[in-house]
Order: C-alpha cells, then structure tokens, then sequence
C-alpha cells in the first residue's frame, strides 16, 4: 500500500467533494484549451490560405471582406471590376504574377471560381485523378467537393447562382468534372475551380448564345471579381497599394493587414474569455484548498494513527499534497479531453468548411495546462499538507475521540 | 528488554511528573495502574515513542529511543512497539485487510500476506477482510487494531483502556487475545487501566 493509492482511496471516499473540484478544474482548463486550439487553428487556416499572397485588388468597399471572399472564401465578394482595367494592373512592372478571379456562382455551397492557370502555380495544387481544366465548362474540384458532393472525373453537375443558394441553377450549361486535387489543407479543398469563360458563358443571355464573340472584343464590358497579387520585390508593399487606390477605381488590400486587424477585433473576446477561464481555475483551486483544509479536521485521527504505525511527517505531507495533485492533474486531463471534444463537435455543426475546426489537433500550449493543474494542485493543498507536521500525536489520540 | 531511568516529564504549565525506574523483560506481562490524571497516558506514550521527556532515558532492546532522529523514531515505533488504542482508530477509507496491511508498509517492512491472513484468522475476522470500519462492530474493530499492532512482530505491545469501551464478555475476550497473542508472538505486554476486569488477570503491576 502506498501513499498513491491511499490518497486515491481517501478521495473516492468523498466522491461528490472529489467530482465537483475535478469538475471545477476541469472547466477552467477546457475553455482555455478551446481558445488555445480554436485560435491557432485559425490563424493557421488564414495564414496558409493567404501564404504567397500580397495583394488582393477589387472593387471599393470594406478591404476586410475582399480579403475575406477572395482569399478565405467566406463573406461576399464586394462588387466586380472592368476586365480591362484589371488587366492593366496585371501587366504593371512591379507585379510578378496576377491571379484573376470570377466568382458568383455555387455547386452544393461549394463556390465555383473563374480564374486561370496562373492559380494552380499561387496555391502549389497538385492532381489526384484527372486533369486541370482546359476549356469552357470544365472543373477541376477540390478534395473535399469530391467527397461530399460525391462527384467524379466525368460527372456533370449545373451550378447555381449566388454564392451559398442552390434555388437558382444555371440549367443550360452542365460543367464536366476533369479533375480532382490532392488534398491541400487550405481553402482550394472546397473550391470548384474552372476557367473565367465557363461563369461568362453562365451568365450571359440565352440569345448571345448563337452569336459568335472574339475574345478582344468582349474585353471591354465584361468584368471579373478581383485579382490575386504577388509582387515582384518587396518594395511594393508601399507604392503599389497607394496607386492602385489613388489612381484607379478598385481598392487593394493586404491579406496580412486585414488579418492582423481581423484578430484584434476578435482579439477582445478572446482576452475577455481567458479571464474567464483564469477566475474559474482561481475558484477551483479555492475549492480543492477548502475541501482539504475541512478534511483535515477529520483526517486528523488517521494521520496521527499513521504516524504511530511509523509513516514519517514527511510522508504524510506528500499524502495530503498527492490528494491535490490528483483532483488538479486529472482535472487537467478531463479538461483537455473536454477542451478537444467540444472542438470537435464545433467543427462538425460548422457551416463554413473552409475554416472547419477539429478536435484531432495539439498545440504546446496543452502543455502548459498541465502544468498549471499542477501548480493549481500545489497551491491548493500546500497548507493542508503543512498541517500534518503540527498534528500532536500523544495528544490526537489519548483524546480518546 | 525495556527499561526506563528517572524519567520525567514537565508539561507546559502542568503538573511535573516523575516515574520510577521500570524494567520490564522479554515476554513478561504487566499492567500499568493509576488514577485518571495520574500521568498513565503520559508514561504509555513516553514509552511508545509518541512524546519526548523532559529528562531520563527510555531504552528498548538497547536502542536509547529519545537519541533516534524524528524519522528513525517514527520508523522504529513502526517495527518494534505495536499499539493498541483506546478507540480502534482505522482508517475509515480502507477495508479491514488494507488496514492492517498498512502497518507494514508504513513501517518500511516487506508485506506479508500470508501472516495477515493467520492473524486475522486467530482473531475470529477471517470473513471481514473485504468490510469495512464501519460494517463491523467495536468489539471486532478492537481486534483489527490489535492485528494491525501485532503485524510486524513487535517486541512490545502496548494496550491503552483497551477494555474501557467493551461490555464484560468483549473485554474478557480482548484480554485473553492480548496475552495469548502477546506470549505467542513474543512480545513484552503492557496494559495500561483502571478496569477491575482485567487486574486479576495479569500478576505484575507497576503503580503510579
């Protein structure tokens, strides 16, 4: 028998005290690991998407949800631009690659982008089956479009106007499936991408249709959504922006900027939060602390017996630290594995898969959790523990209580 | 052998109590005698190792007690001096064979499960092994604690009113365990009482 297992015995003998602290603990450390692993997740998400790319330029409006609809895929998109203006942007010295894009359409929710093959190169994307489109009306699909809407290179399927909505379908052009990506972990897993003709072609009326269109001729009224930019030396990260603002009628904005704006307006909630979860853990070690102080009393008797049948102060005082430790440390495991499943049950009720949580996912932070039930478990029990060095033994036990 | 030399013991703004000198033998069975607040619980517990003197000298088997570091004395109580309370005082969490089975482990002695099961056995708890403190009944929970002393084969046992709280037919028993077990496992027996029940039982006496 040793001291482990007779702290564990003495705690089971309390169940209800020992469940409401592990409880306690427990919460304390289940929100801060939801903050620890819903934060990094998602700056990881925005960080990856956004990776190679240092402007976005679309039309006026907030450059928050610019960044928001061309990049991450989330908020709509602010408005569209001439085709003719972006492609002057396009050839302006200081840009080393553009990547246009037209969005507007949707299959299932997943959103169909218009764009060349200029964005294979930016997002590094790799096949798994097929090949990349080519021409008017062929999709190359993302991963996860593949699983979920179950389509396969050949299938066709009819895209809907809008971007989430499914009421609309362009009924007169089925796209071709002649692609799948590999598995990219970013935002293009739920993309459908295809050329920028297949969302004109969508769009047009039924009766232009029959007439025949040269591709320089269309350039001047037709539009697109926005263009993905990467410059050619660091220094435009100054003039470019400003010209693009001052000198034309689009607006460019940082994917880094906004991000890092984006963060500090959510940044309040989180702090808010992590107070929270600090009071909690503050109260939980308040509670251990009470619950073992009262035991004490009790347990006077049985550390007195101890001492007589031969256990050292020393020991008893691990005995009473170890019944901290163990409420604190094992609150700390159940508030991780709490932390984790909460996570993923979020992930899962997401409707957004582009910023979709999970729960199989660690982050060094964790660890720091568990020191902190340890620290929370010293600190609680410190004094109960210091106690039994003043517990008199002749006296306890001629008491004869 | 245990002996004790010109022992006293000053509490702090008590009485100042002296003892005479007392020697007792390998197996010899005595009985400590005194008026309450003549000093009984004291001297048992200055001889158990539970309270240091003010002066004098306690020595058992030639180990001079009161000279062990507080650790070596808590170490050496637990392996030499087996003692049986008043009130059993177990340990409510565990179960009747985890209580005993504690002596030895806290006392830094290999367990020994056979000599638990025997003793329990001669002491009539053979089916209570699995209870617990609060399933049984005082009479039993006495013999517990005298099991639990008698674990690590001490050389003495020391009883303190150990009768006080048993009606006549669980005293008699207790007494008749004490000095049976005591003479089959060795040990030198010391009752401390003022219970007429037990002094014709046992011949020598030391009186405060």
């Amino acid at each position: 028998m040793n001291i482990l297992k007779l702290s564990t015995k003495n705690l089971l003998r309390n169940k209800l005290t020992t469940f409401l602290n592990v409880i306690l603990v427990a919460f304390g450390i289940a929100i801060l690991s939801i903050l620890f692993l819903a934060s990094t997740q998602i700056g990881n998400k925005l960080e990856q998407n956004a990776k190679d790319i240092d402007l976005v330029v679309g039309a006026k409006g907030s450059p928050l949800q610019l960044i928001l609809s061309s990049i991450y895929h989330i908020d709509f998109p602010t408005g569209n631009i001439p085709l003719k203006d972006a492609t002057e942007l396009m050839q302006n010295p200081m840009v080393k690659k553009a990547v246009p894009l037209a969005l507007g359409d949707n299959y299932q929710g997943y959103r169909i982008v218009g764009t060349d093959s200029g964005f294979v190169g930016l997002y590094g994307l790799k096949l798994s089956a097929g090949k990349f489109w080519s021409k008017d009306l062929e999709a190359t699909i993302g991963s996860t479009v593949a699983v979920e809407a179950k389509l396969k290179v050949g299938d066709k399927f009819f895209g809907a106007h809008g971007l989430s909505d499914a009421s609309d379908e362009h009924k007169h052009h089925a796209y071709t499936v002649t692609g799948i990506l590999q598995v990219q972990g970013n935002v293009t897993d739920n993309l459908i991408l295809t050329n920028i003709g297949s969302v004109y072609k969508m769009h047009e009326p039924d009766h232009d249709e029959h007439v025949v269109h040269s591709e320089e001729a269309d350039i001047d009224n037709k539009e697109i959504t926005s263009i993905l930019i990467q410059y050619r030396s660091p220094m435009s990260v100054v003039i470019f922006p400003r010209m693009v603002n001052q000198s034309t009628n689009m607006q460019a904005a940082s994917p880094a900027m906004e991000s890092a704006r984006l963060f500090s307006l959510i940044g309040v909630g989180i702090e808010t939060l992590k107070w929270f979860a600090v009071l909690i853990m503050a109260i939980s070690a308040m509670s251990v602390f009470i619950s073992l102080y009262n035991s004490m009393k009790e347990k006077k008797y049985d550390l007195a017996i101890m001492r007589c049948l031969g256990a050292s102060k020393s020991k008893l005082f691990f005995l009473v630290m170890i019944e901290g430790l163990l409420i604190t440390v094992s609150g700390a495991i159940l508030g991780l594995f709490i932390g984790h499943l909460a996570i993923q049950i979020i992930g899962m009720y997401q409707e957004s898969a582009q910023a979709r949580l999970t729960g199989l996912y660690f982050v060094n932070d964790e660890f720091y959790l568990i020191i902190a039930g340890l620290f929370i478990g010293i600190v609680a029990s410190i004094i109960p523990a210091l106690q039994t060095y003043r517990v008199d033994i002749a006296r306890t036990l001629s008491k004869n209580k | 052998m245990i002996s004790i030399q010109s022992l006293t013991h000053q509490y702090q703004n008590g009485p100042n109590l002296n003892f005479t000198d007392w020697e007792i033998q390998d197996e010899e069975q005595w009985l400590l005698l005194g008026a309450s607040g003549s000093g009984k619980s004291t001297l048992l517990n200055i001889v158990s190792g539970l309270l240091k003197p003010t002066s004098g000298s306690v020595k058992l088997n030639g180990t001079e007690i009161y000279s062990l570091s507080l650790k070596d004395m808590d170490r050496f109580r637990g392996q030499n001096i087996g003692i049986v309370f008043q009130k059993p005082h177990l340990i409510k969490s565990l179960n009747i064979y985890d209580n005993v089975a504690l002596a030895s482990s806290l006392a830094g002695i290999k367990l020994d499960k056979a000599r638990i099961f025997s003793l329990l056995a001669s002491l009539g708890l053979e089916n209570k092994k699995r209870n617990f403190p609060d399933e049984l009944s005082q009479g039993q929970l006495q013999r517990v604690s005298i099991a639990r002393a008698l674990l690590n084969n001490p050389s003495l046992l020391i009883a303190d009113e150990p009768t006080s709280s048993l009606d006549d037919e669980n005293a008699e028993n207790v007494i008749d365990i004490l000095t049976e077990q005591a003479k089959e496992n060795h040990a030198s027996l010391v009752i401390a009482t003022h219970d007429k029940r037990v002094r014709n039982r046992i011949s020598k006496e030391y009186l405060l």
